[in-house]
């Protein structure tokens, strides 16, 4: 038994509104730049609906993730080693921009200069790969609320073997968001399509990077992700990918994804599984049974035993210790809500969903009935198959019973927590029907619904005695190019990312105004002379005559006729 | 003119290469690689990358079979002028002919797609602009050898370029050599000269080891393969024209 310790996420997605903050935060944070302006590492889709990039989850296209040979041993769905290398001077696989989007801004500039007339000036959309005028047809979410779906919906790759039972009719639709980051998988195949090796799991975390010194930008590592969560950058040539925020995960604070999360759906944990284990559980025959198979190789750190193991094989105690509180423990293998995306892929992903009850429940209210009667709910659950398949499609290879079990679960979580919240006596009756007790489900209920900030996210710091090889790993992010503080200011040698960022993040958090940050400027009193941010009354000179300020006498008295100069000076 | 040619300038080229190639690894690895435009249109790159490619590798066996190996050892093994004529005259003509169809589709696309063109460094241009020259003298060589029998590379180019590495160039043999034999060796060491400055640093990245390698990378503290140079903008030759806009 080898055990590792893994970076976890769980999202709720009953709780999902779809505002996309998670996305836009992610962007303003890591993908805001030249050759990634189609990139999204963290993008929402509305499902049913294509995806982003369009129609990923066909594996028949684009022969993602891991498949079982004849032999029973798995294989690259893309192709072996050898095929690798003979297709190394043209991808097969690889999407095009089409396949994402075309990436695009509009000509603001012409708002402002265009020549007074009779017709409002428009900003038209412009292409930022060519510059070209363009009309855009398809975005990273263009079919967001479903729209556009009765044209488009049709071609989800998720909706195959229930095509005929779902329709598109605007009142009879359900849907629901889908946040999707990189899985950073157990079994990565962006890993091992990797033909340069820049791809790498950590093994202290789990969290896979790209090495950016160590790309060569063959791109199969894009074709390998079933995902298609790892991206080419167009500008630089190399792949990048989500990071699952690591300078952020190295000191103890959550991904900017989940810290900006409005809906607090997301939840942050480790779990320690059996790395030995993987190969085995990844080459179970049976699709649908890839999701117990996968909750097989983790491992519980409340055993005494594997704890002990654990500490053994050098986990530090604090990491046992966070693992032991996991949030993303209690929702996979205690409450067994959370459900693998597309197990059936054989990557063993680490980011899990809680599947939504919530297009349930609005169908069974849509009837008049009660939503929150468990009866109506257990009964509305089994009737109402086509959300039910399409979950299944989504998170269990097909398999409605586990999506079922979840959901009703959920289904009587809500009902015992009316009773208790309108003071009548919760049914126990309820909480047993799914396999569950009252404390069980009030227990639940907090870390579902109450879900506090630190019950969400328990993530254990780096060590020290590590943390100078965890940020010295070559994973420096590749912000650019000739473009020095990215991340900030701050002079002297280069600080690493994950501290830097740190002290800047509680600097900015504790700091009455953003002059007390250091690198920060604040446009707020910059009166528009000089360069912001630098005291402009020690550059500038009172009539106009070089030396003339600073040799004055600086005691207060003698500061304020000054100030008066000045303001004489420049009517503003 | 001869000696600087084909005796100074091979060295000059080769030594160039040799320090240029150490300083770019250790200093420009970020930018060691040939930054794909397929992201941008694949319809050409389908057919032109890959004839371009193979026909390169096989030019490459043929050069080695040409040059490195004397015509003594052939004569030897009973292989006459004429089986070797024939063998290296086809084969020559077939991998010329996918090189010349492959580099004209790739540089019609370069020029052609907008966004590719955009993403062309001068570097590039000058870079295609020896390899296109080359390649052209290559390829006049290989149709002069098939319609001429007169000359003999093997008796002039072929030694020559084996006493540049006995460290003692036989400039005479190849101041006899017919002129399109000539410019193509020149500007053959011309691309070994600009080599390590250009895109083309990416043959030497061919990732044989992959075939031997798990499939799953770990990496762990201390395990980083070379100490990288953090928090430090890419250094070398190569600037994105794209960021430049």
């Amino acid at each position: 038994m080898r055990i590792m310790a893994q970076m976890a996420m769980v999202m709720n997605l009953d709780k999902c509104i779809g505002c996309h903050t998670c996305s836009v935060t992610c962007k303003q944070a890591w993908t805001n730049r030249t050759g990634l302006e189609y990139v999204w590492f963290n993008n929402v889709e509305t499902r049913p609906g294509l995806g982003y990039p369009r129609r990923y989850e066909d594996q028949d296209t684009w022969k993602g993730g891991w498949e079982l040979g004849r032999n029973g041993r798995l294989k690259l769905k893309g192709g072996g080693r050898l095929q690798k290398l003979a297709t190394i001077f043209n991808n097969p696989k690889l999407p095009e921009i089409e396949d994402y989007y075309e990436p695009w801004t509009y000509d603001y500039e012409n708002l402002l200069n265009a020549p007074a007339g009779k017709t409002f000036p428009v900003a038209r959309p412009h292409s930022l790969l060519d510059g070209r005028p363009m009309n855009p047809q398809w975005g990273a979410n263009w079919d967001d609320d479903l729209g556009g779906t009765y044209k488009t919906g049709h071609d989800d790759p998720m909706l195959k073997g229930i095509e005929e039972k779902v329709t598109f009719e605007f009142d009879k639709s359900f849907m629901f968001y889908l946040p999707r980051i990189c899985e950073h998988c157990l079994n990565p195949t962006c890993a091992a399509s990797c033909p340069s090796g820049a791809i790498y799991k950590r093994a202290e975390d789990g969290i896979v990077l790209v090495d950016q010194n160590r790309c060569r930008g063959w791109r199969m590592c894009i074709s390998g992700c079933p995902y298609k969560k790892i991206y080419f950058n167009h500008s630089t040539g190399k792949a990048e990918k989500c990071t699952f925020c690591y300078p952020r995960i190295e000191v103890g604070i959550p991904t900017v994804c989940s810290e900006t999360c409005v809906g607090r759906l997301r939840y942050i944990g480790l779990m320690l599984y059996d790395a030995d284990a993987v190969t085995a559980a990844a080459s179970v025959k049976d699709e649908q049974a890839l999701y117990e198979a996968q909750r097989g190789v983790f491992l519980d750190p409340r055993d005494p035993a594997i704890a002990r193991e654990a500490e053994r094989q050098g986990i530090p105690l604090d990491w046992i210790d966070a693992a032991r509180k996991s949030p993303v423990l209690r929702l996979i293998n205690d409450f067994k809500v959370a459900l693998p995306l597309h197990p059936e892929y054989r990557t063993m992903p680490m980011v899990w969903y809680i599947p939504p009850l919530s297009p349930i429940v609005d169908a069974v209210r849509e009837t008049g009935h009660d939503a929150e009667d468990a009866g109506n709910l257990f009964g509305a659950i089994d009737a109402l198959r086509i959300p039910l398949e399409y979950l299944a499609n989504l998170f269990t290879a097909g398999d409605v019973e586990p999506v079922r079990n979840v959901l009703d679960k959920l289904a009587a979580m809500r009902s015992y927590m009316r009773d208790i919240n309108l003071e009548r006596e919760p049914r126990e009756e309820i909480a047993r029907a799914v396999g569950m007790t009252g404390a069980e489900v009030k227990e639940m209920f907090r870390l579902l619904a109450i879900a506090k900030y630190d019950e969400r996210y328990v993530i254990p710091t780096a060590h020290a005695e590590q943390a100078h090889a965890l940020e010295e790993l070559a994973t420096d992010c590749p912000v650019g190019e000739g473009s020095p503080g990215v991340f900030g200011g701050g002079s002297g040698g280069p600080v690493p990312v994950a501290i830097q960022t740190l002290r800047e993040t509680k600097a900015r958090m504790q700091a009455d105004d953003m002059r007390q940050v250091p690198g920060s400027v604040s446009y707020l009193d910059w009166d528009g002379h000089g360069v912001p941010g630098r005291d402009t009354t020690e550059e500038r000179h009172p009539h106009g005559i070089p030396g003339a300020g600073p040799d004055l006498p600086v005691d207060p008295q003698a500061e304020a006729p000054l100030k008066g100069m000045r303001a004489q000076e420049d009517p503003q | 003119m001869s000696t600087f040619l084909f005796a100074v300038f091979p060295y000059l080229a080769m030594a160039v290469f040799v320090v240029g190639m150490i300083w770019r690894y250790k200093y420009d690895k970020f930018g060691w690689t040939t930054r794909s435009s397929q992201l941008y249109e694949s319809k050409l790159l389908r057919i032109g990358s890959p004839l371009f490619h193979y026909g390169i590798l096989f030019a490459v066996l043929g050069h080695v079979m040409g040059l490195v190996i004397p015509k003594g050892w052939t004569d030897a093994l009973g292989i006459s002028q004429d089986a070797y004529h024939l063998v290296a005259v086809v084969g020559g003509l077939v991998s010329g002919a996918m090189i010349c169809v492959g580099f004209a589709i790739l540089v019609f696309r370069r020029r052609t797609v907008k966004t590719v063109f955009n993403a062309t460094t001068v570097n590039d241009k000058a870079m295609y602009l020896v390899l296109g020259l080359t390649i052209l003298f290559g390829m006049w060589n290989t149709i002069s050898t098939t319609i001429d029998h007169h000359h003999n590379y093997r008796e002039t180019v072929s030694p020559w370029f084996r006493s540049i590495f006995a460290f003692s160039p036989n400039v005479d043999l190849m101041a006899t050599a017919p002129f399109q034999f000539q410019a193509h060796a020149v500007l053959a060491f011309v691309l070994i000269l600009i080599w390590p400055f250009t895109r083309l640093v990416h043959v030497f990245s061919a990732p044989i080891q992959y075939l031997g390698r798990p499939y799953v990378v770990y990496r762990t503290k201390g395990d980083t393969g070379q100490r990288p140079t953090p928090s430090r903008a890419p250094q070398g030759t190569w600037t994105s024209p794209t960021a430049r806009k």
